[in-house]
């Protein structure tokens, strides 16, 4: 099977890279060992964050934020998306000297979008919060969306617009013939001038086969969630001092994530929740809202995430002919992926993209 | 009785042995292992020991005991065998995790702990098996199980006019229960098929080997009709209808359209595996087509794919109360070996009459089991209207569209539609998606796979998980 | 839907269910003490709004969640009555 370009990993990164690609004509092959979104696309936390973004990220997720606003004309769907802002919450006068500093240090930058905000403005937009806070840092265009239902809508579109999908197709080798790359799979090999590597947690692997090294890390973050409860908060809370995400849902559940990571078995590809991190992220819900006592956690999971020593991910090309790469999301890839696929079509299809990704190049390790 | 039930023993973090569930399995598991001074615990929720076949078996009244059966009777050997030994009883005790490295999350009352073990037996049971039907959510329609709780453990017996539906040996056995309390059904549907009776037929003479429970299923069916109870045969189609509770029953008998009034229906179509746990730790499964059900891949000593989880008892394939109580102790003597307390020699002696006695009682499975074969057409919810998961409402249409969308698993599916993400965690839709996902998409039903597990097994507020580890920082 | 056969329990305790008092035998779950005093339904779903009640008893529908004295979301089948319990039907999520 042949096509111009062969993606490797059906997540976000890899059909938001297939549908701009297939969006200027060109034929995609999307190769996925599991099934569509099996993995950190599919079970994220779902934020849409601008807020508290690495300096190299702000103009792509600045750029991401403006294209989820619009997704709907992109994908077809809303993917579910809210957008009732992002706070992170100072409890004491040191969290808010931060929370300045950082205000200061964007806006040093030429963006706007992280603005302060008082105690009076914190309660009237989080009401629910323990009266203790003193202020806080908002990104008012921030939200969420339901991610599994982002990444069919991604699909779906890339689909209808020509990109093959191949699931449980895990691709075991690369060999490069002349001016093509084949993948090697069980069932069959795939063979187009251009690769691109999407393959998360796994793209060390692939990177590794396409002649680049990077020290991926694979990890595994823990998410729970909660009954559905009456709805009592819009925006999606953080903390200037703790780990902590924390957001009620459309439909009324709260999602607590607080980046502790599960044990993984990265071969297995199973994980084993890690009470101990668990207790600690109730309590720090509890330190917020204490009201929550009695609310009941029904789930938690973990997803399988690709994490890079500086915790900024690769984009770009690799160092052989034809090879691309996109990894490395270290948990706030949901977010970026709009843009992300835009980049890679650029700099397949024109050989460069308006966004700086210099900090984001594989020959940084 | 000791006075050690419950939270007034000091649990301690760790025991040589844990066992969840104090049925037949767990109980007789846990007098073999500490009679050979394994250090035990034995955790159930229930307040009482007896699982759900022995429930309340310490408590009954003698006049509503004498209801029962002398199965039920056989019982309080058990019980009482297990009250002299030596164990750390834990009752009213909620296992709502479990590991692969055999960490168990406990609850008991609002007092969350994690305690971890050498050897874990799971000893979990089995649950009703969910078949979802049009009306099946409506108040009033309920699990012929939950009937007989309510009759053993409290003496709460339906209104005269109660109609039973569904296949399996325990509906048959609930309604003679009832008949001998003097409740008037109105009607017995057996929605077994008449094809099952030839599809059961070659299994005949290998059941007649352990023909006593043959028997005692046509006592059963002789003395129901003795009393007048309606049963109708070959029944399809059943449908509760209702507005905010069942009024009525409709369902095809005889290639006739017919409909019952009443205001309570038990339904039952046989029992699964309880697998939520040992799902949670990560044990392998495999699809058995016999039984229609996953059931955990174990040796024949009960021991899983994770090192030192065991499971038995109806919780490892349903094999029913005598088999559970042998395979308990098979179990418990694996337990004790790997522990090095016994040696090979010894394990195996010592498990011979408990091997050929299980051999002996599972004679009479495969004909109860492809005599009550549900057929594929009712797992599947052919009604595209049915509510699937009760708790998130979602359709076997919906469920449909999704497979028709390209989502070919059920986790794809629950991811989707929420199907499976409710309080209950799927334990009432799980086996009904993989059929649906199964049927829609052309595949074995072993293919569609079945949810990931996803702990806590039983919801924990986040001020009992605040709780613990108390030490533990960012 | 339920009665109560003609034992005589060794020991009562008084409920409130929906307001409403009710004498029932000590060591009784909720669930059982509510279907037993005649009430049809426990709670009402969060999505569509529709009466539910108790379906298996033993721990894994969880369609009997009730409001137990004030605490919403508990498994009427799992937790026995106590003297003087407030019992309340759950409207879809109950308060929190
Ligand atoms: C509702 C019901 C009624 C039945 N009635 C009969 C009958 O009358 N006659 C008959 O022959 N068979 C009956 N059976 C079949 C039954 O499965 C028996 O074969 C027998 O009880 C199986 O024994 P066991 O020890 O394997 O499991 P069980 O007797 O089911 O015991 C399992 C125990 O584990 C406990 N448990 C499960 N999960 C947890 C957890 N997470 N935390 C703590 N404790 C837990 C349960 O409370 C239960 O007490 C019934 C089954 C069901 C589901
Ligand atoms: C629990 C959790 C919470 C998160 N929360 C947020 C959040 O709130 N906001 C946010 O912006 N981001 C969040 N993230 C991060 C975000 O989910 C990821 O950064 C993003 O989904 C990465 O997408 P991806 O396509 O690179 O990776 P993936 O979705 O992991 O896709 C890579 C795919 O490649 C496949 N693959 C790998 N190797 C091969 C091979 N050899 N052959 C074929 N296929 C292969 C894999 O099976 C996998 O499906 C979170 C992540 C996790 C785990
Ligand atoms: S009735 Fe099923 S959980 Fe209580």
């Amino acid at each position: 099977m042949r096509a111009d370009v062969l993606i490797i990993g059906g997540g976000l990164i890899g059909f938001s890279t297939a549908l701009q690609l297939a969006m200027r004509g060109s034929r995609c092959i999307v190769l996925e060992k599991d099934s569509a979104g099996r993995h950190a696309s599919g079970v994220n936390a779902g934020g849409l964050r601008q807020l508290n973004r690495h300096p190299a990220e702000i103009p792509l997720s600045v750029a991401a934020a403006e294209m989820w606003h619009n997704i709907d004309t992109l994908v077809g769907s809303d993917c579910d998306t809210r957008f009732p802002g992002q706070i992170r919450v100072a409890e004491n006068a040191a969290d808010m000297l931060l929370l300045e500093e950082r205000a200061a240090m964007v806006r040093s930058l030429g963006f706007q979008h992280e603005e302060i905000i008082g105690k009076d403005q914190l309660y009237r937009l989080v009401p629910a919060l323990s009266p203790h806070c003193i202020g806080g840092l908002i990104s008012r265009k921030d939200g969420y969306g339901r991610p599994f239902h982002a990444l069919d809508a991604f699909r779906r579109k890339a689909c209808s617009l020509g990109v093959e999908f191949h699931s449980s197709t895990r691709v075991d080798e690369l060999e490069r013939s002349g001016t093509e790359w084949s993948a090697i799979t069980a069932k069959g090999e795939f063979r187009a001038p251009l690769l691109v590597n999407c393959a998360g947690a796994w793209a060390g692997r692939i990177a590794a086969a396409a002649g680049d090294a990077a020290p991926v890390k694979p990890g595994a973050p823990m998410l729970m969630i909660s009954e559905r409860i009456p709805h009592f908060m819009d925006p999606v809370i953080g903390a200037a001092s703790r780990k902590l995400s924390f957001k009620q849902m459309q439909n009324g559940t709260l999602l607590i994530g607080g980046a502790h990571m599960a044990k993984l078995d990265l071969e297995h590809q199973v994980t084993d929740m890690n009470w101990a991190k668990l207790a600690v992220s109730a309590r720090t819900v509890m330190a917020l809202f204490p009201q929550l006592k009695n609310v009941r956690i029904v789930r938690t999971w973990a997803g399988i995430e690709a994490f890079m020593p500086d915790n900024l991910p690769v984009i770009g090309s690799g160092t052989s002919p034809g090879v691309y790469h996109a990894f490395g999301f270290s948990a706030h890839g949901f977010q970026l992926s709009p843009v992300v696929g835009k980049i890679m079509s650029q700099l397949i299809l024109d050989g460069k993209t308006d966004l700086p990704i210099e900090a984001f190049s594989i020959e940084r390790f | 009785m000791p006075a050690c039930d419950g939270p007034t023993i000091v649990v301690k973090d760790h025991y040589q042995l844990v066992i969840i569930g104090a049925g037949p399995t767990g109980l007789s598991a846990a007098r073999v292992a500490a009679d050979h001074g394994v250090d035990v615990a034995l955790l159930d929720e229930q307040p009482a020991p007896g699982g759900q076949i022995y429930r309340a078996m310490e408590s009954i009244p003698p006049a509503r005991a004498g209801l029962l059966g002398d199965e039920y009777q056989h019982g309080r050997k058990i019980v009482s065998s297990f009250r002299q030994c030596n164990v750390d009883y834990l009752s009213d005790t909620q296992v709502w995790s479990l590991n692969s490295k055999r960490e168990i999350g406990l609850l008991q009352g609002d007092e969350p702990l994690m305690i971890t073990a050498d050897q874990v037996l799971l000893a979990s049971g089995a649950m009703e098996r969910p078949v979802p039907f049009p009306g099946w959510t409506l108040p009033g329609v309920m699990n012929a199980g939950a009937g007989q709780i309510l009759f053993k453990s409290h003496g709460i017996v339906p209104n005269d006019g109660v109609v039973l539906a569904g296949s399996g040996p325990l509906l048959l056995l609930l309604a003679w229960q009832y008949m001998h309390a003097g409740v008037k059904i109105q009607a017995l549907l057996d929605l077994t098929p008449m094809r099952n009776h030839l599809r059961a037929l070659p299994r005949l003479p290998r059941a007649l080997m352990a023909r006593h429970y043959l028997a005692k299923g046509l006592v059963y069916k002789k003395d129901l009709k003795r009393a007048g109870i309606s049963t109708l045969h070959n029944v399809s189609d059943l449908h509760a209808t209702g507005n905010d509770h069942i009024s009525s029953v409709s369902f095809r008998h005889r290639g006739r359209q017919r409909s019952i009034e009443t205001e309570l229906l038990l339904v039952h179509f046989g029992l699964i595996p309880n697998a939520h746990l040992s799902r949670a730790a990560g044990c392998e499964y495999q699809w058995d087509r016999s039984q229609q059900c996953w059931r955990p891949e174990l040796d024949d000593w009960g021991s899983s794919s994770i090192d030192g989880i065991l499971i038995a008892g109806d919780g490892a394939g349903i094999g029913g109360a005598r088999t559970a109580e042998h395979a308990g102790r098979l179990s418990a003597l694996q337990a004790t070996y790997a522990l090095g307390i016994i040696d090979k020699y010894e394990r195996d002696q010592l498990s011979r009459d408990d091997r050929k006695w299980m051999h002996d009682d599972l004679h009479i499975r495969p004909f109860l089991e492809s005599f009550f074969h549900i057929p594929r057409k009712l797992l599947s919810v052919p009604d595209d209207d049915t509510i699937v998961c009760r708790c998130e409402e979602v359709t076997a249409g919906e469920i449909r569209m999704a497979v028709a969308d390209g989502h070919s698993d059920s986790n794809q599916v629950k991811f989707l539609t929420r199907c499976g993400m409710g309080p209950c965690q799927g334990r009432q839709c799980a086996e009904a998606v993989a059929h649906i996902v199964a049927a829609a998409g052309g595949e074995k039903v072993a293919q569609g796979g079945h949810y990931r597990g996803r702990p806590p097994v039983a919801p924990l507020t986040l001020g009992q998980l605040a709780s613990l580890y108390p030490e533990e920082t960012e | 839907m339920f009665k109560r056969l003609d034992e005589n329990p060794a020991a009562t305790v008084t409920v409130t269910i929906d307001g409403v008092q009710f004498n029932v035998p000590a060591g009784e779950t909720v669930a059982a003490a509510v279907l037993a005093s005649g009430f049809g339904h426990t709670r009402t779903t969060v999505v569509s709004g529709a009466p539910r009640a108790p379906f298996c008893l033993m721990g894994v529908c969880y369609e009997c969640l009730m409001v137990i004295d004030g605490k919403p979301n508990q498994r009427a089948c799992r937790e026995l009555v106590n003297d003087g319990m407030k019992i309340e039907c759950q409207h879809a999520t109950g308060r929190l």
